[in-house]
């Protein structure tokens, strides 16, 4: 009975929550937390596609290793950039980083 | 669509672990307190590598693991706990702006109604599941044949976001 489309509709809520995440939060850390779900929403959709309709090829897993290096790169320079603002700042709200606002 | 007789254990699993993630990924978001957030994020993360594994997919689930449940949520409670100044109670809230809280909320709901909406009006092929078992080998071979080229290039962005990351955390020094 379960077949790709409830794993696609999966992928799809978790990719909301994640939108909706980074839309409405404060935090830079909830930001990027937020992104991570997103991210692996789109790894969900990748997966579940290999397997239901690319069945002899590993591409969809192959994709979602990459997806998840990214992620890796990504999240590690994001924290990196929110402490070096936050030693500036003292603060990791969004609405105070506007250093570049004149 | 709901026909008891053809409901297997399989599909029990599946609701089951994608109401556990689903509700972990609403605690992510809707936690006032990061630390739980966090926290909340780790159990998403593990719910992800159990849809992995149940799709057959061992290597990325035990990779999802690894990488997101071991590395990535330690990454990020690190930084919670380095960069609170206020408190806990109060680390995650939403923007205290109205409008872009309905317009995030908007946003959202319209997006999530198309992708329901194409997902449901698709013709989805009706595959005969081969299991194949021998998934990491093929995965080898991908990665270090046709896949060779995009191996290298994100190794190289690993390592330059690794010591990116170190030089931007590390601050200037001031003379």
């Amino acid at each position: 009975m379960i077949g790709l489309p409830h794993y696609l509709l999966l992928g799809a809520f978790l990719f909301s929550i994640g939108l909706f995440g980074v839309l409405t939060k404060r935090n830079a850390i909830a930001v990027l937390m937020s992104i991570e779900l997103m991210l692996n929403a789109v790894n969900i959709n990748f997966v579940a596609a290999n397997k239901y309709v690319a069945v002899n090829d590993v591409t969809g897993q192959l994709l979602a290793i990459f997806v998840i290096v990214v992620a890796a790169a990504e999240i590690a320079v994001g924290l990196a950039l929110i402490i070096s603002i936050f030693r500036q700042r003292k603060t990791v709200e969004l609405n105070d980083f506007n250093l570049l606002k004149w | 669509m709901f026909n008891i007789s053809a409901f297997s254990l399989y599909d029990a699993v599946f609701i089951v672990i994608a109401g556990v993630t689903l509700l972990a990924a609403l605690g992510v978001v809707l936690l006032p307190n990061i630390i739980y957030s966090a926290l909340s994020l780790i159990l998403t993360f593990l719910g992800v590598a159990a849809i992995f594994f149940q799709l057959n997919s061992g290597f990325i689930g035990v990779i999802q693991i690894l990488v997101y449940a071991g590395a990535i949520s330690i990454l990020i409670l690190f930084a919670v706990m380095l960069l609170m100044n206020i408190e806990p109670g109060r680390t995650n809230l939403p923007t205290t702006r109205l409008k872009a809280l309905f317009a995030g909320g908007g946003i959202t709901a319209m997006f999530l109604t198309a992708l329901i909406a194409a997902i449901g009006f698709t013709k989805w092929p009706q595959l005969q599941l081969i299991t194949t078992d021998n998934s990491v080998e093929m995965l080898a071979e991908a990665m270090l044949g046709d896949y060779v080229i995009a191996f290298e290039a994100a190794a190289i962005l690993l390592l330059a976001s690794v010591i990116g990351a170190i030089l931007i955390a590390k601050g200037v020094q001031e003379k």
